[in-house]
């Protein structure tokens, strides 16, 4: 696949801006800087950069609950998403969404979701609408392999393929849905096999390889360009952490640190990072600059995050409607 | 002025409003080429084409939260959802999505979507498909709730939905589908939250919604023979609520009674009987009664459903309750 060098690097940049995002909330969860439900993303964010390498600022993506690697991977802008993950009026949803509702239409991003399932027909009208105003944008739904036996999954395939939408199904197999484990939720071992009940294709790639990813995803969104309809691309991966922050993480309940511990060495960052050194696009020094770099950033966002305010009691009653008349007083 | 039926009323704000805005687009189960269960959508596919007129799979969750993410790329969807009980299929759609992406999203996404359903019981439907859960709704933050009840106001209404870059539950009544009334043919909105004083009277307010604003109407002829003056109030939406209007009414006769073919429990009448209790007390001269459907599923048996529809009967004998009150 003829990436550029240029492109290259900007994705290794994203996936280690989003290991350092999620390190960073971490840390703030653990000093209780961060509240709520924090999912984070560690160990998957192939499967996000790869997959939106392949969008224009005007494409759609669905997130899901463990959306940051999606906002970041998509462009979001950091300094809005930490704000807003400290519930500050900075932040992308003026502090009202938090962690699981990052939205932000200007660039494609139709809104992380609280709902395992939910983000998926939302993704089947964004395409409805791509088709009907005749532009040739995509959308890519991610959803976890849990998601997977939700029926809106079912309703989704099947009226993406009826109507010929282009919505590129990507499911971060992670494994687990909570604690509950992939054989103990579904017989199939490959979640593109449901592909065939809907007549559109369905491949499984290793979601810990950014240019697999990249490069399935690229055909599934050609084939959506160009009027030939959804597909469904499954990406294995691993959450290296709990379910969400506060999770007894190291899952002595569910699973063992033996059985964390070979998906760590799987690092999809370190895999791409010789890659790239291999392929000479990257020198341990460039390495350094951008790691130095995607920290500084982060450093900024907390920095930006901590002085900005929390939202006036007044305001709990603005953006209910448009016009914001308000809720019930 | 000419008459039409509230189906065709409907149909024809429908018409009209996707001849002038191309961002509307229908979605539904039976709409196109059978022209919907009640017959709604007629005509609308041959004038429209597939694009505009979709008839969809047996999906409700996957049709409802289509239109959300349509809405939220541009366009303005009207979906049909059968009845209203089907809207429990869809439940996460409106709930989660359609109703609270606006909020959630610190007002960057929005949601202008219309979701058409329906109410009522006595077409011997048995319990699935009769229910009258549109009070559900008004307990939704984020959703406005139109609940026409004349053929007029169901075309003014709907230019109102239609207009709105909110998303709007449009609750119609199944019985009334076929009911006519004057409808002016040239285009009118009737705005959300502005109550109609169907009638005006001095001695007892009913607050009517749906079917119940006729029966109300033909009480209130009845008791004026006997020099009972009663003012029926329709809100017309109940989200947003024209609470003025209703407290002026009370505060004018002092009484109230509240009718609505929703299980009384946690319904309409309950939440408008505590806003006049709390808001309007001092000017209370009777308890407040309620009209409603008994706490029951609804009822296959033509007996025992023409029993659980609360009609005429229901509102003179809470009439008599509160006139017999000294």
């Amino acid at each position: 696949m003829g990436l550029s060098k240029q492109k290259k690097l900007e994705m290794f940049g994203k996936m280690v801006k989003i290991r350092f995002f999620e390190e960073r909330i971490v840390d703030l969860y653990a000093r209780g800087l961060v509240p709520g439900l924090a999912h984070l993303y560690i160990g998957e964010e192939a499967v996000a950069v790869g997959a939106c390498a392949n969008l224009r600022d005007d494409d759609y993506i669905t997130s899901t609950h463990r959306g940051h690697g999606h906002v970041i991977a998509k462009g979001g802008d950091v300094r809005s998403m930490m704000a807003e993950l400290f519930g500050k009026t900075t932040g992308y949803c003026k502090g009202k969404g938090g962690s699981m509702h990052i939205a932000d239409v200007n660039i494609g991003i139709l809104g992380a979701n609280g709902i395992a399932g939910g983000g998926l027909p939302i993704a089947v009208g964004a395409g409805l609408s791509a088709k009907y105003r005749k532009t040739d944008q995509v959308t890519i739904c991610f959803f976890g392999d849990g998601a997977s036996n939700n029926g809106t999954f079912h309703e989704s395939l099947n009226l993406a393929a009826v109507h010929g939408l282009p919505v590129i199904f990507t499911c971060e197999n992670n494994q687990y849905g909570i604690s509950t484990a992939q054989k103990t939720h579904q017989t199939i071992k490959d979640v593109s096999v449901r592909s065939t009940a809907y007549d559109i294709p369905g491949v499984t790639v290793d979601g810990n390889d950014v240019m697999a990813v990249y490069e399935a995803i690229n055909e599934a969104v050609q084939r959506a360009r160009s009027g030939k309809g959804p597909s469904l691309v499954e990406c294995k991966t691993y959450r290296w952490r709990g379910h969400h922050e506060g999770d007894p993480n190291l899952g002595e309940r569910y699973r063992s640190r033996e059985d964390i511990k070979p998906w760590i060495e799987k690092c999809p960052i370190t895999r791409f990072e010789k890659l790239l050194l291999k392929e000479k696009v990257l020198t341990q020094a460039k390495i350094d600059g951008i790691k130095e770099a995607g920290k500084k950033e982060i450093d900024e966002a907390v920095e930006f995050a901590n002085n900005s305010s929390f939202p006036k009691h007044e305001e709990i009653y603005q953006d209910v409607f448009q016009e914001e008349m308000g809720g019930s007083r | 002025m000419r008459e039409i039926s509230y189906a065709q009323a409907i149909n024809e704000a429908l018409r009209e409003n996707m001849r002038r805005n191309s961002r509307i687009i229908l979605m539904g189960e039976d709409i196109g080429r059978y022209g919907g269960i009640f017959q709604v959508t007629a005509g609308l596919l041959d004038e429209f084409g597939p694009e505009r007129v979709i008839d969809t799979p047996i999906s409700e969750s996957g049709f409802v939260g289509t239109c959300v993410g349509a809405a939220m790329t541009g366009l303005h969807p009207v979906a049909e959802v059968m009845f209203i009980d089907f809207t429990t299929c869809a439940m996460d759609m409106i709930v989660n999505q359609m109703a609270k992406m606006h909020y959630m999203s610190g007002g960057r996404g929005k949601v202008p979507f219309v979701l058409r359903t329906n109410i009522g019981a006595g077409r011997g439907a048995a319990a699935q498909h009769s229910q009258s859960f549109h009070s559900f709704f008004m307990h939704i933050p984020g959703l406005k709730v139109a609940t026409p009840a004349t053929p007029y106001d169901a075309k003014g209404l709907m230019n109102t939905a239609l207009a709105d870059e909110n998303p709007v539950m449009f609750i119609e009544h199944k019985k009334l589908f076929i009911t006519k009334g004057h409808v002016p043919e040239e285009a009118y909105a009737i705005p959300f939250g502005k109550a109609d004083i169907k009638r005006e009277g001095t001695d007892i307010t009913i607050v009517a919604t749906h079917a119940l604003v006729q029966k109300s109407l033909n009480v209130a002829e009845e008791m004026s023979r006997e020099g009972v003056e009663i003012e029926v109030l329709d809100p017309r939406t109940i989200t947003p609520l024209d609470k003025e209007a209703i407290l002026n009414s009370v505060k004018k006769t002092g009484k109230l009674i509240t009718a609505d073919e929703g299980c009384l429990t946690g319904g309409f009448g309950s939440e408008v009987a505590a806003i006049v209790a709390q808001e309007a007390f001092d000017y209370l001269e009777a308890p407040i009664m309620r009209v409603g459907s008994p706490d029951t599923p609804v009822p296959f048996s033509p007996p025992l459903e023409q029993f659980y529809i609360p009609d005429e009967g229901s509102i003179k004998d809470a009439v008599s309750r509160i006139l017999a009150y000294q």
